[in-house]
């Protein structure tokens, strides 16, 4: 048998001490660990970043309450907005590329196992340096000395006149570290799929989650890049004397706007084209049929990689460009719509004429879909620069892009957790868990993100402390605050589930989905070698060849 | 209410609203009952030709929702796996090249529709020209309040604004130009314009046209600093007889009274001068608002607090109780100090 | 369930793949690529713009020696690596001796103008836009070079040790893209700075 394991017999593995076996975990280069060490990472910082979240949320609940101060609510969403991007979603993002990407093309590990385990801890340890700010350095504010000049940190409030302390280097360098790590890992993922698939898996015939991350990491190499320079550049402002962003010295600070948003749009795309990779793998396996239009949905993604790189300035229509260069944005803003409807009305055509089963991975792929749709409209919406100027800046922005990340983004990840859970541990998750986090989650979802585009829509700006009654903003607010304990409940249900299902699940096996990529040949979990001997492919389906050899994709592909 | 672009933007938008019965319909209230800084009850004219674009792309979103949320769960629901199934596997099908092209040309042309329609708004906005009899402010965005300089009418305030009201027949549009002291800062009214930021060495401009009196609402919608949700915006509309009134009692200097001559002398004494301007006396700072026309005002500390004895007197002894981290500082005077000086303010009118 | 196992073709087929560290050092010169281009966006914004101080026709003068040892250096490191490739290890360390040399002349050229404008003509990252951008772009480069002389140097080393084969001239090719990647932007920012800005 070309994909038996080699295992040792459990008394054996039990007896080593713990201080063995965290070795191993701390020095590992295996990209199956390295990938379970960004997504154990990525759900901590979930937590701390739902808790800011919920901070702001119970401040907000009712015009001029007092929770906290206005420098904590400061602190809380700059933190927030840095520790979900950065800190959360990105290692998700490289976790789960990690973990599946040699598996499903046919490979032992990445290209580069040892830059893989120096990018982890590169961003490991930038994670930790920004939440040292709370409790490290003097700064002249209480409450530590965390950043609170928002998650795009604009000049010239990062200056040294407006940002006493070292509040604002916290986020500077915890960010340049972690994304040199980024960088690393986008790297690294280009080699993997590049030059590591298996025998017959040409580019045409590799899984849409390898298309979508190799497409992911070219974003990240040529868009992480001008954050770092911006940041350098913020550094040499701050302790060199440069002017930059000096405005007395004649110095821009739309140029740092437009630096961090080149950076900052392509930064989304690199949040959702993994998302995306997830829903094409888990809603053909659930529906059980292809992905219609493999060519295509390829086209589309790498259309989305180069048409992301050059909308970045719709994230700037209020700032006084001239109307050629707003018209400019639009163009590109709305040209980019088009090749992300074409993916959804693929998945939709996918399902079409299917037998759709509805466990935990798919009710959360459904929920993707029917939110994504909804997250890419409120976008056309704000692309469109005279409504931009009413809408910019408002809680309709902050209800769009969290329609995206939450509604779009965790959920697929979501699914993506159940789906390939049983791989990674060997059991089966408890699917009654399973479907009461996704119910308290989507209900918690729509409390908070629907009712949150009102406020917008009637004046609300971001960033606000606290807000003045008699706005109309009041009832609103509160219904997004109750949301919140909805989500939060669903995400203690999520990680219970994760935890005793790996102690007390049900032994899954290698194919418990009966799927078709590589990574359900072998077994679950899979040998540290992945694979007995290099496996050879002839089509998309490998699996599906194997269990139906009088009807094999080749034959149609 | 007529709009003055070439395509009747209200007419079409309501035909497509009336087939769709769109929610925001909803929130079209000249005069909002719902919130007075709601974008749905526009008052000027860049306002209404974003409201009207606004329901163009709101119909147009709205439609494409509709019809493909209808399909997701026609879907969902007529392609589950039924509790009889057989276990075979369903058709496979691999894609088909009509239908990516189908729906590749449709979103093409619903983009192509919504990018001309936003252009042509665009321009009407940006491209507007100054007439003659427009009414010119100077806005200057300051941590955590606005100036506002008229330097045709020789008037100088603070976080209040005046403007007279424009008719289609007699318009009198404003045109404010948008600069900044320190950092980033956004106006945003939402029932005149849509916002433009203020932004250090980039000079931006806007304007408004607002059709009816009365007061509009707003504040700083971009991210300033610890007091940024505090930085309040008044729009005060009037009849062109008020507004030239108005002006006409802000042009005045302060007022000399004997009585209050005491706290006048407190007020140059201490380092109030170095902050604040009072036309006609020795104060002349530049760093925080003027205060000459000070009791003409609703609200003190950009709308944080209204303008009274009480609220003035707790703003100089403890701003921290109003307004923490403003560049206020608290002035440290005795009791009877803080009276006199209170009684010397309130004479500014 | 047994696992079932995938077919090894006994037809071995044709397959090719690019090499690895190929890949990888492309990826980095595409990265390091997109830090430069900021900077240099930034040098051209800023052109004109300064308020006070020194302009850049004021104090430049265009390195047109350095320039050639640079630019020389990717020829030399070129003829290194093929030669290493056919076996000559001697050559290949005397040319590779050759290209740190001429890199580290390069630096001794940027030093010496660095000394000068600071110096004599007070020109300093904190005097105005065209100081913060021009120390900032050529720093940045030079730093650049300072990394590719450490490696290159590393490579001396293993050299005079004797342990040099010519096995190695695939890791010794990668290293050398890095080392030309750093001669284009040298090109890009002479021409920014020295023809456009000046």
């Amino acid at each position: 048998m070309s994909t038996d394991a080699i295992t040792l017999p459990r008394a054996e593995a039990a007896a080593r001490p713990f201080v063995d076996r965290l070795h191993e975990w701390v020095t590992t280069v295996d990209h199956k660990r390295l990938g379970i060490l960004y997504i154990t990472y990525a759900l901590v910082f979930l937590v701390i970043g739902g808790i800011e979240a919920g901070i702001m949320r119970i401040q907000l609940i009712r015009p001029h309450n007092d929770f906290v101060s206005p420098q904590v609510f400061n602190r809380m969403f700059t933190m927030h907005g840095t520790t979900m991007i950065f800190f959360v979603v990105m290692p998700l993002v490289f976790g789960f590329a990690n973990y599946l990407m040699p598996l499903m093309i046919g490979a032992r590990d990445m290209a580069f196992p040892r830059l893989n385990a120096f990018s982890f801890w590169l961003t490991a340890f930038g994670g930790l340096l920004l939440y040292f700010s709370l409790v490290g350095a003097n700064g002249l504010y209480g409450a530590g000395n965390a950043p609170d000049v928002g998650w795009f940190a604009y000049a010239p409030l990062t200056s040294r006149t407006f940002s006493v302390g070292h509040s604002t280097d916290f986020w500077t360098l915890s960010l340049l570290v972690s994304g040199f790590g980024s960088i690393g890992t986008a790297i690294n993922i280009v080699a993997t799929v590049l030059c590591m698939r298996c025998p017959g898996m040409t580019l045409a015939k590799m899984p849409l989650f390898a298309w979508l991350n190799i497409v992911m990491a070219g974003l990240v190499i040529l868009a992480v890049s001008p954050l770092t320079a911006a940041q350098i550049m913020l550094l040499i402002d701050r302790y060199l004397g440069g002017h930059f962003f000096d405005t007395q010295a004649g110095g821009s600070a739309v140029i740092w706007m437009h630096f961090f948003w080149i950076f900052g749009h392509p930064e989304v795309y690199v949040l959702v084209l993994p998302a995306f990779a997830f829903a094409s793998e888990i809603i053909p396996v659930f529906s059980r049929k292809p992905i219609f239009g493999y060519p295509v949905m390829v086209a589309a993604t790498v259309a989305i990689g180069f048409i992301s790189m050059s909308v970045w300035a719709h994230h700037m229509f209020t700032v006084g460009m001239s109307a050629n260069a707003t018209t400019f944005f639009v163009a590109s803003t709305m040209a980019i719509a088009v090749p992300t409807g074409i993916k959804i009305f693929n998945w939709l055509a996918t399902m079409w004429g299917g037998k759709i089963e509805f466990k935990t991975p798919m009710l959360f792929c459904i929920g993707f879909l029917f939110q994504f749709l909804v997250a890419g409209l409120t976008g056309i919406m704000l692309g469109c620069a005279p409504f931009n100027w009413q809408l910019g800046n408002s809680y309709f922005v902050v209800a769009h892009f969290h329609y995206v990340i939450v509604g779009g983004i965790l959920f697929a990840t979501f699914g993506a957790f159940y789906y390939w859970f049983p791989k990674v541990s060997g059991k089966m998750y408890n699917e009654t868990l399973g479907r009461l986090h996704f119910w308290l989650f989507l209900i918690g979802f729509h409390l908070t993100f629907d009712f949150m585009h009102v406020p917008g829509l009637l004046g609300m700006p971001r960033r606000i402390y606290t807000y003045e009654p008699g706005r109309g903003w009041d009832v609103w607010n509160l219904i997004v605050t109750v949301g919140v304990f909805f989500q939060a409940l669903g995400i203690v249900i999520f990680i219970a589930n994760l935890i005793w299902s790996y102690f007390r699940g049900k032994a899954a096996g290698h194919d418990p989905w009966d799927a078709w990529t590589l990574e359900w040949s072998t077994t679950s979990p899979p040998p540290a070698y992945n694979f007995a001997s290099m496996p050879v492919v002839r089509s998309r389906r490998p699996l599906w060849d194997l269990k139906h050899p009088n009807d094999p994709d080749w034959k149609y592909e | 209410m007529r709009s003055r672009s070439s395509i009747n933007w209200r007419g079409l938008a309501s035909q497509v609203l009336v087939c769709f019965g769109a929610a925001p319909a909803a929130f079209a209230d000249p005069a909002p009952r719902l919130s007075p800084t709601s974008i749905f009850a526009p008052a000027s004219t860049p306002a209404d030709s974003i409201f009207g674009l606004s329901l163009f792309v709101l119909a147009v979103t709205g439609a494409i929702f509709v019809v493909v949320f209808t399909l997701l769960a026609y879907s969902v629901v007529k392609f589950r796996k039924n509790a009889g199934d057989d276990g075979r596997e369903p058709p496979q099908v691999y894609g088909s090249n009509q239908v990516e092209l189908a729906w590749t040309v449709i979103p093409v042309l619903i983009v192509l529709a919504l990018f001309m329609a936003t252009g042509r708004v665009i321009a009407s906005i940006q491209k507007a020209s100054t007439p003659s009899n427009a009414i010119t402010v100077i806005t200057i965005g300051h941590q955590f309040w606005w100036e506002y300089r008229y330097p045709g009418l020789g008037v100088v305030t603070a976080n209040e604004l005046h403007v007279p009201v424009s008719n289609l027949e007699r318009p009198t549009p404003t045109f404010i130009q948008l600069l900044s002291a320190d950092t980033d800062h956004s106006f945003w009214v939402p029932r005149l314009a849509g916002k433009t930021d203020l932004i250090p060495n980039h000079p931006n401009h806007m304007w408004i046209d607002p059709h009816e009196t009365g007061v509009y609402l707003g504040q700083c919608a971009q991210y300033c600093g610890t007091q940024h949700a505090k930085m309040l915006l008044r729009v005060y509309v009037q009849s062109r007889d008020e507004f030239d009134r108005w002006v006409q009692e802000q042009r005045q200097p302060a007022s000399v009274n004997a009585t209050t001559s005491q706290g006048q002398r407190i007020f140059e004494t201490t380092a109030c001068i170095n902050c604040h301007t009072v036309a006609g006396t020795a104060a002349d700072g530049l760093f925080g608002p003027d205060l000459t026309h000070l009791m003409s005002r609703d609200t003190i500390a950009a709308g944080a607090a209204p303008n009274t004895r009480e609220n003035l007197r707790l703003w100089i002894q403890n701003p921290a109780a109003i307004k923490p981290v403003s560049l206020m500082p608290a002035m440290q005077l005795s009791d009877p100090d803080m009276d006199a000086l209170t009684d010397y303010l309130e004479t500014l009118r | 369930m047994n696992v079932p196992s995938i077919a090894i073709d006994e037809q071995r087929i044709e397959w090719e793949r690019p090499a690895r560290g190929r890949v990888g050092m492309f990826g980095f010169i595409a990265a390091e690529a997109a830090i430069f281009s900021i900077f240099v966006v930034a040098y051209l914004f800023y052109i004109g713009k300064s308020l006070t101080g020194p302009t850049p026709k004021d104090v430049l003068r265009v390195p047109i020696f350095y320039t050639i040892c640079l630019l020389s250096s990717s020829l030399t490191i070129h003829l290194a690596a093929k030669l290493l490739r056919s076996g000559s290890v001697l050559i290949f360390g005397v040319l590779w001796l050759v290209t740190i040399a001429l890199g580290a002349t390069f630096l001794y050229g940027t030093a010496t103008e660095w000394q000068r404008l600071i110096y004599h003509d007070g020109l300093t990252i904190s005097t105005n836009l065209f100081g913060t951008t021009y120390y900032s772009l050529v720093g940045l480069h030079g730093f650049h070079v300072v990394v590719g002389l450490l490696s290159l140097s590393i490579v001396m080393v293993i050299t005079l040790l004797g342990n040099m084969r010519a096995e190695y001239g695939e890791r010794v090719e990668v290293l050398s893209l890095y080392w030309h990647f750093v001669d284009v932007v040298w090109i890009v920012v002479f021409t920014v700075v020295y023809v456009i800005g000046r």
